[in-house]
């Protein structure tokens, strides 16, 4: 549901990275998306051909890179993916664990052309 | 010619640096500032309320609601004796730091010690924006079921503390707290919690006490 600011602010970074560099068209756009953050790619490809259009954006291609949830045990250091209804440790049972990666949210590179 | 730019920039950076400044708003006139998430129905508002009469005379709580529609809760909040702004999202399923910037310069800061600001019902979105509040607290209940937090990651990671509501339905509903309390403990290991009753009162004082010590302790600094 948060997809149309979450798009918005995709294209307010992007075309402000593009316009320090006087680029004229942006072409591609990379997202970094971790598994917790929640976003949709789909919600967001929708609202990104909306509000691209008549900006130097328009047209470019969203790539989404999805990151999965990793955990790591602060007690036994086995890291690991979690299962849906169990977010301890597989191996010793611990529940002191760190999110090692999987809440990524940001725009990683755009390609321009001059 | 084709040019690879390097950006790595948080996606909601422009909302985070408007939180910063709200953020600077309520330092500036020494008001803490708690943003309250929930899934609709959880009890933000009963909380709210109870926490309104319970602190009378100790604390001045100023209120901002977020809804989708109507004032209903933000009228709830005046008639326990806080001073409320409702703010409309017109469909948005969160607020925002914009839409808080708006509702601060509503309120007058210097007769106030605390401001509690009530997000949209919904535990997905309002994780993902910054508000510039001080703390967040999640406001969890009974009949929602003991999954959320396995269900709703993000949500329960983010938060300073959680409130279980509605513990007077435990012998109603099917609800296992060990498997709750265990989810928590992976997502925010440690984080404060309260179990209570907004309805018949049970447990509301160790909340009442948590709130005026942290608002204690944030004039210390």
């Amino acid at each position: 549901m948060h997809e149309l600011a979450v798009t918005e602010s995709v294209l307010e970074i992007a075309i402000r990275h593009a316009r320090e560099q006087k680029a004229r068209k942006i072409t591609n756009l990379y997202l970094v998306i971790g598994q917790w953050s929640n976003v949709v790619d789909d919600s967001v490809q929708f609202y990104w051909d909306i509000i691209s259009e008549g900006t130097i954006a328009k047209g470019a291609t969203l790539h989404f890179r999805r990151v999965k949830v990793e955990l790591i045990c602060q007690d036994c250091g086995q890291e690991y993916q979690p299962a849906n209804d169990n977010l301890a440790c597989p191996k010793c049972g611990s529940t002191h664990v760190k999110v090692k990666t999987g809440e990524e949210f940001s725009l990683e590179a755009i390609d321009v052309e001059e | 010619m084709t040019q690879r730019i390097p950006v790595v920039e948080k996606i909601l950076s422009a909302n985070d640096r408007l939180a910063l400044e709200n953020q600077a708003r309520f330092d500036g006139a020494h008001v803490l500032a708690l943003n309250f998430m929930a899934s609709p129905g959880a009890g933000k508002t009963s909380l709210i309320e109870q926490t309104v009469k319970g602190l009378q005379g100790h604390l001045r709580i100023g209120m901002i609601n977020g809804d989708i529609a109507t004032s209903m809760d933000a009228d709830r909040a005046q008639a326990a004796g806080a001073i409320a702004v409702q703010i409309n999202t017109g469909g948005d399923c969160h607020l925002d730091a914009v839409m808080v910037q708006s509702a601060i310069a509503q309120l007058d800061l210097t007769v106030l010690d605390l401001v509690i600001i009530e997000n949209v019902g919904n535990l997905i979105c309002p994780a993902e924006f910054k508000l510039g509040t001080h703390k967040s607290v999640l406001v969890a209940s009974i009949p929602e079921g003991d999954d959320k937090p396995y269900k709703y990651p993000g949500m329960y990671r983010g938060v300073d503390a959680v409130v279980i509501n509605k513990i007077d339905l435990l012998p109603y509903v099917p609800f296992r707290m060990d498997f709750f309390k265990k989810g928590i403990e992976v997502l925010n290991p440690g984080v404060t919690q309260f179990v209570l009753s907004c309805r018949t009162g049970e447990g509301l004082s160790g909340w009442l006490e948590w709130l005026q010590k942290q608002v204690k302790e944030y004039r210390k600094v």
